[in-house]
């Protein structure tokens, strides 16, 4: 699905293509979770009690680098289409990445 | 579908893409300072239930995101997976509604 | 290393890789070997070229997975390891024989794209005066210089995941009317360039940006497309 010898331009939008679907598919799952604080504390600590499985662990700070390389990403679609074009806007992909990783960093080193 | 429809759907992308920004931008800085060394229900609730602030933040994060995904996908369908059609837009349809609807219930669960 | 190990597109859509040996001379392009295929090797191989200096962009081909004008791309630029070529008609196209396309569907997007020159001016008109500093006439200069010859188009993911996909060339030009002030199509083009397979389904990938040989930006282009619809449903224009 990689295009011609890709760039990365082409990277940039497969990463931001990919990182919404898995965030898509994550969140009903998500919401379904945090919604059972409606029945009380103590079904949501049963839930809770999952988090603490070093798979489910590693899936969380997935889902945050998800987002924040969706959010990188977007905010380089976001330049490209507003702003007058110049060629830096080439850079927007590194600086997405570059942000995505710090984010990562800094959830990891949290928890 | 026509030009008109299909602008309007790129605007609302891009200006639900705009107030995700924001929100992402505040949950990410907020869940990487709440999250650390992990927490419990009764920590979770105690800072989060009562605030009428929070609650209106996050009922705006879930509406943008309840619009936001379902257009997002709707290229993937059509792209990669060749869906197109009423069919698609049907079960696009549904899925804002599922976000929407999960997602207000956490909002009042956790908020409320 | 005085030999060239190429390996060409035999066939249509179905076909295979023929190897060849070429000599390998300091002053070669792609072309050249492709050329000297023909005449010295196999006069059966099928292949376009008209210039052959850059201008025309009939060489136009796919060499070690990248499309660009064979005629402009030396031999040392291209190889990817070692001495070995792999040239290829151009993506997104039907294959007509071995490295000649099917222009025709090309060609036919860039007029559903409406891009061509409506005007309403006639000789018993005054000349249009339009200065070229203007803020309209820069952004028309450049995204002008397109040629047709396709390697965005070959370039284009979208194109390969939506076939009605207008594609770069296309909407490019489109846009370069749409800032022409002599032109008149107005929401009628707007109508055509932001339909379903239209403008709106580019994903800034920036594939025809990076490989474009005329240094144009049809995502850029597209981009004012993006907006100047959404303008248009207010009724103002940029």
């Amino acid at each position: 699905m990689i295009g011609p010898a890709g760039h990365t331009g082409t990277w940039a939008a497969w990463v931001h293509r990919v990182s919404g679907i898995l965030l898509t598919l994550f969140l009903p799952v998500h919401f379904y979770a945090l919604g059972s604080t409606l029945e009380s504390a103590a079904a949501f600590d049963a839930l809770l009690v999952w988090t603490r499985h070093p798979l489910i662990k590693f899936s969380e700070w997935g889902i945050v680098v998800m987002l924040a390389a969706h959010l990188g990403g977007g905010l380089r679609v976001l330049a490209l289409e507003f702003l007058p074009w110049r060629d830096w806007q080439k850079g927007l992909a590194a600086a997405a990445a570059a942000f995505a990783l710090v984010v990562g960093l800094a959830f990891a080193l949290g928890l | 579908m026509n030009a008109r429809a299909q602008t309007l759907l790129w605007a609302v992308q891009r200006a639900s893409a705009a107030v995700l920004g924001v929100c992402v931008a505040v949950h990410l800085a907020t869940m990487v300072y709440a999250i650390r060394g992990g927490l419990s229900a009764a920590e979770i609730l105690s800072r989060t239930q009562g605030s009428a602030g929070w609650f209106a933040f996050y009922s705006t994060f879930v509406l943008a995101v309840s619009v936001h995904a379902p257009i997002g996908l709707r290229s993937v369908l059509a792209e990669w997976l060749g869906w197109h059609g009423r069919g698609r837009d049907a079960a696009l349809l549904a899925l804002a509604m599922l976000l929407a609807v999960l997602g207000m219930r956490a909002v009042f669960g956790v908020f409320l | 290393m005085n030999t060239l190990k190429i390996q060409v597109w035999r066939g249509g859509a179905k076909g295979s890789f023929q190897r060849f040996e070429v000599p390998r001379h300091e002053s070669q392009t792609v072309l050249d070997v492709v050329t000297y295929i023909q005449r010295a090797l196999d006069p059966t191989l099928a292949y376009r070229f008209a210039c052959r200096v850059g201008m025309c962009g009939s060489c136009a081909m796919t060499v070690n997975g990248v499309p660009r004008w064979t005629c402009r791309t030396h031999v040392d630029i291209a190889l990817k390891s070692g001495n070995e070529l792999i040239i290829g008609p151009l993506r997104n196209l039907p294959v007509i024989r071995d490295l000649v396309t099917d222009m025709r569907e090309f060609f036919d997007k860039w007029a559903r794209a409406k891009g061509y020159f409506e005007g309403q001016r006639t000789r018993r008109d005054d000349f249009a005066k339009i200065p070229p500093e203007g803020k309209d006439r820069k952004q028309v200069d450049t995204a002008i210089e397109c040629i047709g010859c396709a390697v965005c188009y070959a370039s284009c993911d979208v194109v390969t995941w939506n076939p009605d996909y207008l594609g770069p060339a296309a909407l490019n030009r489109a846009w370069t009317l749409v800032k022409d002030e002599r032109d008149v199509a107005g929401t009628g083009r707007l109508r055509a360039v932001a339909g379903d397979a239209g403008c709106h389904s580019c994903h800034t990938h920036l594939s025809c940006t990076e490989r474009c040989p005329k240094q144009l930006s049809p995502t850029a282009s597209i981009a004012g497309l993006k907006r100047e619809s959404f303008l248009s449903l207010f009724g103002k224009s940029s």
